[in-house]
């Protein structure tokens, strides 16, 4: 093996990581040996990993807390959901969807920099405090919105479906706390591979960029980096946004996966983002290999519990709790350094000095 | 900022063990005393397995945790109550049924999962799901498997937009119809106003085809104020508005819960019109704390009483009350009709448990339009081809604190 940057050895890990793991199910999947739940979880793993890195950035690589990721989601799902909705007779299918994921994208984004521009400025919690309303203020806006098209153009109404006035060929497209209904299928486990892959690119590049550098440096020391001449409210808001326009991706990916696309507490609200930040925690702060393993593993650990019962959820918590003590807790920290493998097999090099501890 | 992470991060831990507690107690899929072998059932095709051993595997799927839990909850106890009454009369043709109830949290993607675990686990009829929202959902993939799909309580138009798609409760469009109608042919008000929750599928959906009725029937709309999730505790302001409006009649297309606070708050203002509900009003009075004096004299449109007189009801409500506890309310009535429904169907139909899902859901889906069931929601209840069940809207007047029928 030639000798190899540290850094691109690390990336071309994680890339392979999710291609070999993408060929395994794809294996799986001709030979038929996929059970019906794992295949239907397929595109909701990939959606949760590119919520997971992408929140990763912001929380991990930028040091802000957001709290309002679902909120960005559910800014993506609806808009690129509405846009197919609209073009679903005059597009062909995966012209529609890329168009789709381009908007959902954008709109996320174009809130990202619409928050960050005031908040990001401020110094201390008040991110989390503001994407926490964000993200209720979405969800809440979603579900007094209605909006209607027919052949005299798009109706809109904050008030109900039958305010909006539409002639009998009209169609309600947004009906308020019913939502989108009717989205086309068109999420598949491939494209959400390629969107993982994606999302890994752009992160891990940006990471190891100089802008990546620049933003880690206000994380690391905001007065040192600022006397540096780096302009910290710009860098912010370049991580924020980006963070948010890939959040709209995986909406996107989301509402294309069910026909029915509702703003519920459930899918969309506080405990969704806080969801995906547990990912983002327990997957390691910082580290996006981690982010993308831990969403996995929590998004299939309910499902695989089902043989539980009523008990699942409560196991799942149990679990939770287990693995952040495993991850964070001082002790299990030195426990798993003493006993790690890389420590194990370079034994005896540093033995002297594991019997000095 | 760490500090604040952790603590984020503890509470997410706690609201998901909470999540956790909330579900109920017996999970038995116990298939009926009898049938020794039928609980490991043999992988399907074995045809020796068939004569003895076979059984019809329906699933079912609703909320058992979360905010809507109460409602899978009931649909899950009295449909097990419904299978465990049939095994013990022998089941259908002969052979037992056997029940199986997964959690879908009322989320569209968690209850798409939970119909694939169904699936894996070879089910033949779904008997699901409990809420509208993941039931849209989910029939997206029952037509694809072409898999026979009874819905309980989805009662939005989406729930059941393909042809392998049956309901037992009326549909949001339905209902609103009907109360419109009602109150018009009745003449029970010219004026008219509406209080419903604008965060509700069920609420709104009821409220959208009222409003489109109510001209029809000379009905004037004079206020229709809406609440949310939110700010479901005051609604000072949405009566206050349909008093000065001048109706005489209010419309509360909304669960009970918010329709007792509300009743209360009227009888605090000195306000009485005539209050007039849907299906969701079953329940105000057992609602604790609720002073049933208060309800005197508002009517519902609804399927189900769990006071009704008639012998059928009763039983079930002591049947139900026996095994859980607690009064049923009108998801467990129709569960309890759709597993009945779908006995007569299968019976009707002559399908075998050794049949393909797809085969028993060509076979059911002719066979539901033929059959006609004497249910707890309704007497001669039939299916159109479009799923929708044909029964008469019972209406029902509270009077002394219980339910008489108008």
């Amino acid at each position: 093996m030639k000798k190899m940057n540290p850094t691109t050895k690390y990336n071309m890990i994680t890339y392979a990581v999710v291609i070999v793991a993408y060929i395994l199910v794809a294996a799986l999947g001709a030979a038929g040996h996929i059970s019906s739940l794992m295949e239907g979880l397929l595109v909701p793993l990939c959606i949760y990993v590119i919520l997971a890195v992408s929140l990763n950035l912001v929380v991990g690589i930028l040091g802000e807390l957001s709290l309002g990721h679902a909120g960005f989601m559910c800014v993506g799902a609806f808009a690129g959901s509405f846009f197919s909705m609209c073009t679903k007779e005059a597009m062909p299918g995966g012209l529609r969807f890329f168009l789709a994921l381009v908007i959902g994208a954008v709109t996320a984004a174009l809130f990202g920099i619409l928050i960050g521009i005031p908040v990001l400025r401020l110094r201390g919690d008040y991110l989390a405090i503001v994407t926490l309303a964000f993200g209720e203020i979405i969800k809440n806006l979603m579900n007094v919105l209605y909006i209607g098209r027919d052949e005299s153009g798009f109706h809109f109404s904050m008030k109900d479906s039958v305010a909006l006035g539409l002639s009998p060929e009209g169609k309600t497209i947004l009906n308020g706390p019913q939502g989108i209904t009717g989205t086309p299928h068109d999420a598949s486990f491939t494209i959400g591979v390629l969107l993982i892959l994606l999302t890994l690119f752009i992160i891990l590049n940006l990471i190891h960029s100089r802008d990546g550098r620049a933003i880690m440096a206000i994380r690391d020391n905001l007065i040192a980096a600022e006397s540096v001449g780096i302009h910290v409210t710009r860098y912010k808001l370049m991580a924020f946004t980006l963070s948010a326009s890939l959040a709209g991706v995986a909406g996107v990916l989301y509402a294309h996966n069910l026909s029915t696309l509702t703003a519920l507490p459930k899918n969309f609200g506080y405990n969704m983002s806080i969801m995906i930040l547990v990912f983002v925690v327990l997957g390691g702060i910082g580290n996006i290999r981690g982010s993308v393993i831990s969403a996995v593993v929590l998004t299939l650990l309910p499902e695989l519990l089902r043989g539980l019962s009523d008990y699942r959820m409560l196991i799942y918590a149990v679990v939770l709790i287990a693995m952040m003590l495993f991850n964070w807790s001082p002790k299990a920290v030195e426990f798993r350094e003493r006993y790690s493998w890389k420590r194990l097999l370079h034994l005896p090099s540093g033995s002297g000095q594991s019997t000095g501890k | 900022m760490k500090r604040f992470l952790s603590i984020a991060v503890a509470s997410a831990m706690v609201a998901a063990a909470l999540t956790g507690c909330g579900g109920g107690a017996s999970d038995s899929t116990a298939p009926a005393e009898g049938t020794e072998n039928g609980s490991t059932a043999p992988a399907e095709g074995d045809s020796a397995a068939a004569a003895d051993g076979a059984v019809f595997k329906i699933g079912g799927i609703g909320p058992v945790t979360g905010a809507a839990a109460i409602y899978g909850q009931a649909v899950k106890n009295a449909a097990q109550l419904a299978v465990d009454e049939i095994n013990a009369a022998g089941g259908i043709n002969g052979v037992p049924i056997e029940f199986n109830f997964q959690d879908d949290e009322h989320d569209a993607e968690k209850a798409v999962n939970a119909y694939n675990t169904l699936k894996d686990w070879d089910m033949q009829v779904l008997l699901g799901t409990v809420t509208s929202t993941p039931c849209t959902a989910v029939v997206e993939k029952t037509h694809e498997d072409n898999m026979f799909h009874l819905t309980p309580s989805g009662s939005a138009v989406e729930s059941i937009q393909y042809d392998n798609a049956f309901r037992v409760c009326f549909s949001d469009p339905n209902q609103g119809t009907a109360s419109a109608q009602y109150i018009g042919e009745n003449g029970l008000a010219t004026k008219v106003a509406v209080i419903y929750n604008s965060s509700d599928v069920y609420s709104s959906g009821i409220y959208q085809t009222f409003a489109a009725e109510a001209g029809n029937q000379g009905l004037e709309i004079v206020s229709a104020e809406a609440f949310t999730a939110d700010s479901n505790t005051d609604f000072s302001v949405q009566l206050q508005k349909a008093k000065d409006a001048g109706a005489e009649l209010v419309f509360l297309p909304i669960y009970y819960t918010e329709a007792s606070i509300i009743l209360g708050q009227a009888d605090k203002m000195g306000y009485k019109p005539q209050f007039f509900g849907c299906d969701g009003l079953d329940g105000l009075l057992t609602v604790e704390d609720f002073d049933t004096a208060l309800a005197e004299g508002v009517m519902l449109l609804t399927p189900f009483a769990a006071d009704a007189e008639d012998e059928l009801t009763q039983n079930f409500v002591k049947a139900y009350q026996d095994a859980f506890g607690d009064v049923p309310n009108q998801f467990a009535a129709d569960a309890y009709d759709g597993i009945y429904a779908i006995k007569a169907a299968i019976e009707k139909a002559g399908v075998t448990p050794d049949m393909s899902a797809s085969d028993i859901c060509d076979a059911l889906k002719v066979s539901m339009t033929e059959i006609s069931i004497d249910g707890l929601t309704g007497l001669g209840m039939t299916w159109g081809a479009d799923g929708e069940p044909n029964k008469e809207p019972k209406a029902v007047k509270i009077t002394n604190g219980a339910y008489a029928a108008m």
